[in-house]
C-alpha cells in the first residue's frame, strides 16, 4: 500500500486535505475500494485521467476522496496507454532524484567530506524543526559531520506521512517533506559557511517507509535508518509488508545515493549484548543480503552494531573490541555505523562520561566509519548544549589521541579478542544454517525458511508470524497484470548516473 | 547523628558542592561573574569558579565549586517508605499457590506512543532485572505481555478476556507530560469497564513518574528507576493477597 503511495510521490502527487490526510492516501484508497490494488494504482488512476475524469493528477486526488471518480483496470490497448502516461509521471519523479544526487555529488566535491574518519554523527530531537535548525547548525559548528533529526514516537506506527513543517512532536520531530527540506537547506547553509559537507539522517522505518524514502531522494537526505527487520521484531508490523516496503525504499535509496544505517543495536538493547552477540552479526548478513539485492554497494551500507556489554562483567573492553572488529573484517567495504552505550547508563554522568570514552576508543581502535556520539546524560534528560559540547570533545581528543591506532591493533590469532570473535561468528553461521534448514513452512502459504524462522521467535524472542502484525491489510496479492513504472525504473539500473559516489566513498575511508 | 547535615567535601561540615551549568552569554569576564553570581544566590559563599569555555560565540559553560550555606533538616524529610514486605520468589509461588489457590495473572503492557520496552521487559521478561529474574519466572504468576504502543482499548479487552488480577504499564520515553496523560486515559478506562471494586490492581512504572502521585493518576502503585521484579511481585502478593484477605477478615468482623 505505501509502495503505491510512494509511486504517487514520484508522480508529484503531494499535499493534504484540510484535516491533513495526504491527498496519495485517498487516491490509493478510493482505487482499492474500486477495483483492488493487485494491479498497482498506476494502470486505473492514469487510466481515469485518460478518461478525462480529472484533468490532473492532483484534481483526481480531491475528486476521488468525494467518491466522484469512477476506477476501472483498463485492458489491452488502454492498459498499454495508462502504463505509459503513469511511466512518463513516474520517471519525473526518479529524474529529480537523479538530479538531487548530483547536485550532492557536487556539493561534496566543492565543500569536502570530513577531514576523519570515522565520521561524527549527532542526534537533535526537540519535536520543533524550528528549533532543530539552530540546534543542528550549532551541532554542526561543534565538529558534527552528520546530523540525524529523530523522529516522534509512534510516527512509525502511522500509515501516513504528515504535512507541512511542524512544531509539536513527542521526543522528536516528525519526518515530512517540508521538514526534510527545511533542515537541508539550513544544512547546505552551514556547508558553505564549515566549508564541509554536513549530512543529513532521518528515518525511513514504520508504516511509510518506501514513501519517506522517496521524499528522502527527492529532498536530498544523505543518510536513512532503514533496517530489514527492525519494524517487524520490534514495532510488531506485518512481516511481508516489511519485506516489500524495504525492498522499494532500497531501491530509492540505491538510486539516490543514501547510505543506509541498519538497527543491529536494538538486539543488544532488548538482550544480553554478550550472549546476543551472533545476533548482531547474523542481522548484518541479512541486512547486507537485503541491500545487495535491491541494488544498494557496499559503500552504502552503514551497518549498524553497538557497545552495550555490561561494564561490570570483566574483560568487556576486550569483548567489545573483538565484536567491533568482527564486524569490521566481515565488512571491510561498508561504513558500519559504531553506536554507544545506552543501557549500562545509569545516570551516574561522570561514570557515562568515561564509558564513552571507552566507545570512542574501541571505534578509533577498530576503524569504524560513523561514529554517533554517545551523551553522558542517556538515559537522564534530553542533551543539554553543554552535554553535547562535552561529548564532541570527548570523541575529538580520543580520535586525535588514537585515531592512528587502527593501524597497530592486530590482535594475535589465538589471543582472546580473536578467539572471542571466531566463537561469535561461529555461533552466527550456525543460527543462520538452522534458519535456512527450517523447513515446516514448506508447502504454507508462506515457505520461505526466514519467515517461519521470525514466526517462530528466532530473533530477539519475538515471535511474528506473516499472517500477524500492523499493516497487515495493507498488503495484497500481486496480479499477473501488475504495473508499477517505479519498480521497473528502479530495476532497470540508473541511466545516466555516474558512480563518482563508489569511488569517493571508498578513497575516504 | 545530628537532624541537621550539611555536604561533605573533604572535612565534616564543609558544606563543600560542585555545580556545572551554561549561561547565554559569550565568554569573557562578565560571563564568568555572572557564574559567580549565579553560585552565590543558590548558596554557595565562597564560590570558587574552576572552569568557563566558551560554547560556541553565545554561550558559556561552567563548572563552580564551593561551600553551601543551606542546612539539610533530617526532621522535614518526607519519602514513601516501602509498605510491603520483600519477599523471595519462593514465598511469593507459596503464598500464591497456599492463598489465592490458583495462578496469579498480570498483564503488561508499554501504552500511547512509547515504543520503549525496556522497562515492562526488565519486569516481565524472564532474563528480569538486576540478578533477578523477571515475573514470567515466577512459576505460579501468569504473565501476558503485550509489548509496545498497545491502545487503552486493547490493554482493556485483553485485561478482560485473560481475568488479570493485575495490570502493568511501563511509561519510559515521555515528552510534555504524555506519561501522565495516558496513565490518567487508561485509569479512567478501566474504571469504566469494570464494576466498581472489580478493576484490577493498576500497577505503573517509569523514571518519569512522581512517587506519592498514584492516586492523582488513579492508579493503585508506582514504582520508579531501579525497581526490581521481586519488588513488584512483593507488592502484588501484599496488595492482592494480604491484603485482600485482611480487608475480608475486617469486613467479617463488622458484619
Amino acid at each position: 500500500m505505501s509502495v503505491e503511495r510512494a509511486t504517487l510521490r514520484l508522480a508529484g502527487l503531494s499535499g493534504a486535505d484540510h484535516e491533513k490526510v495526504p491527498w496519495v492516501n485517498h487516491l490509493v484508497t478510493a482505487v482499492r475500494g474500486q477495483v483492488g490494488l493487485e494491479h498497482g494504482v498506476v494502470l486505473p488512476v492514469w487510466d481515469a485521467l485518460r478518461r478525462g475524469e480529472a484533468e490532473t493528477l492532483g484534481m483526481l486526488a480531491q475528486k476521488s476522496a468525494s467518491g466522484s471518480i469512477r476506477f476501472e483496470v483498463p485492458e489491452g490497448r488502454a492498459a498499454t496507454t495508462a502504463a505509459r502516461a503513469g511511466r512518463t509521471a513516474v520517471a519525473r519523479g526518479i529524474r529529480t532524484i537523479d538530479r538531487q544526487r548530483a547536485v550532492r555529488d557536487r556539493l561534496i566535491r566543492r565543500h569536502g567530506d570530513p577531514r576523519q574518519r570515522p565520521w561524527i554523527y549527532l542526534i537533535v530531537a526537540t519535536g520543533d524543526i524550528m528549533e532543530d535548525i539552530p540546534q543542528a547548525q550549532a551541532a554542526a559548528r561543534e565538529g558534527a559531520d552528520i546530523i540525524a533529526v529523530i523522529r516522534s514516537t509512534g510516527q512509525s506506527l502511522l500509515d501516513y506521512v504528515p504535512e507541512g513543517a511542524t512544531r509539536e512532536g513527542f521526543a522528536g520531530t516528525y519526518a515530512t517533506q517540508e521538514n526534510f527540506r527545511l533542515m537541508r537547506a539550513a544544512l547546505d547553509e552551514t556547508s558553505r559557511e564549515l566549508g564541509r559537507y554536513i549530512r543529513l539522517t532521518n528515518y525511513a522505518s514504520g508504516l511509510c517507509m518506501p514513501e519517506i524514502a522517496t521524499l528522502a531522494g527527492l529532498e536530498r537526505l544523505d543518510m536513512m535508518l532503514n533496517d530489514s527487520m527492525y519494524g517487524i521484531l520490534f514495532r510488531d508490523i506485518n512481516p511481508i509488508r516489511t519485506f516489500v516496503d524495504q525492498r522499494f525504499s532500497r531501491q530509492i535509496h540505491a538510486r539516490a545515493g543514501i547510505i543506509i544505517n541498519t538497527g543491529e543495536d536494538n538486539y543488544l538493547t532488548t538482550a544480553d549484548a554478550v550472549e546476543a552477540a551472533h545476533t548482531v552479526t547474523v542481522s548484518q548478513l541479512l541486512n547486507e543480503y537485503f541491500a545487495k539485492e535491491a541494488g544498494l554497494e557496499d559503500w552504502q551500507l552503514g551497518l549498524g552494531h553497538a557497545f552495550e556489554i555490561n561494564p561490570d562483567l570483566p574483560d568487556s573492553f576486550r569483548l567489545e573490541l573483538a565484536h567491533a572488529l568482527l564486524a569490521r573484517q566481515l565488512f571491510p567495504d561498508a561504513p558500519l555505523k559504531w553506536m554507544p552505550p545506552t543501557k549500562h547508563m545509569t545516570g551516574d554522568v561522570f561514570r557515562g562520561y568515561l564509558l564513552d570514552g571507552f566507545f570512542n576508543l574501541a571505534g578509533a581502535m577498530t576503524g569504524q566509519g560513523i561514529l554517533l556520539v554517545g551523551m553522558m546524560t542517556e538515559a537522564v534528560v534530553t542533551p543539554f548544549l553543554s552535554d553535547r559540547d562535552l561529548a564532541l570533545q570527548n570523541v575529538r581528543y580520543v580520535l586525535s589521541a588514537a585515531g592512528g591506532l587502527t593501524e597497530d591493533f592486530h590482535p594475535p590469532r589465538d589471543g582472546f579478542i580473536q578467539t572471542r570473535a571466531r566463537a561469535v561468528l561461529d555461533d552466527a553461521v550456525r543460527l543462520l544454517e538452522t534458519i535456512a534448514d527450517d523447513t515446516r513452512g514448506r508447502g504454507s502459504a508462506y515457505p520461505q525458511p526466514l519467515l517461519a524462522a521470525i514466526a517462530d521467535g528466532t530473533f530477539g524472542l519475538m515471535r511474528r508470524p506473516p499472517t500477524a502484525g500492523k499493516g497487515l491489510e495493507g498488503v495484497c496479492r500481486k496480479a499477473p497484470g501488475y504495473v508499477n513504472p517505479a519498480i521497473d525504473l528502479l530495476e532497470s539500473g540508473p541511466a545516466g548516473v555516474t558512480s563518482s559516489r563508489t569511488t569517493q566513498g571508498r578513497s575516504a575511508r | 547523628m545530628s537532624d541537621l547535615v550539611r555536604p561533605y567535601g573533604d572535612t565534616t561540615g564543609d558544606g563543600m558542592v560542585q555545580v556545572s551549568f551554561t549561561l547565554p552569554l559569550p565568554h569573557d569576564k562578565r560571563a564568568e561573574g555572572a557564574a559567580l553570581q549565579l553560585a552565590k544566590k543558590m548558596g554557595m559563599d565562597p564560590a570558587l569558579l574552576v572552569h568557563a569555555k566558551a560554547m560556541g560565540p553565545d554561550f558559556t559553560f561552567f563548572v563552580v565549586y564551593g561551600s553551601v550555606t543551606h542546612l539539610v533538616d533530617l526532621r522535614e524529610v518526607t519519602v514513601v517508605e516501602r509498605e510491603y514486605p520483600l519477599l523471595t520468589a519462593k514465598e511469593v509461588n507459596a503464598a500464591v499457590k497456599r492463598r489465592l489457590r490458583r495462578k496469579l495473572v498480570v498483564v503488561g503492557a508499554c501504552i500511547g506512543t512509547d515504543a520503549h520496552t525496556v522497562g515492562i521487559d526488565a519486569i516481565l521478561n524472564i532474563k528480569g532485572f538486576a540478578g533477578e529474574k523477571g515475573l514470567e519466572y515466577y512459576r505460579e504468576i501468569r504473565v501476558v505481555n503485550l509489548g509496545a504502543q498497545v491502545l487503552v482499548p486493547d490493554l482493556v479487552e485483553r485485561a478482560r478476556a485473560e481475568r488479570a488480577d493485575a495490570v502493568l504499564v511501563s511509561q519510559v520515553v515521555t515528552q510534555k507530560d504524555a506519561h501522565v496523560h495516558n496513565t490518567t486515559a487508561m485509569s479512567a478506562a478501566f474504571r469504566e469497564a469494570y464494576p466498581a471494586g472489580q478493576v484490577p490492581l493498576l500497577v505503573v512504572g517509569g523514571p518519569r513518574f512522581e512517587e506519592g502521585s498514584a492516586s492523582a493518576l488513579g492508579v493503585d502503585r508506582i514504582f520508579g528507576r531501579g525497581t526490581t521484579p521481586g519488588e513488584v511481585a512483593s507488592y502484588l502478593v501484599d496488595a492482592l493477597i494480604t491484603r485482600r484477605e485482611a480487608g475480608s477478615r475486617a469486613d467479617r468482623r463488622s458484619a
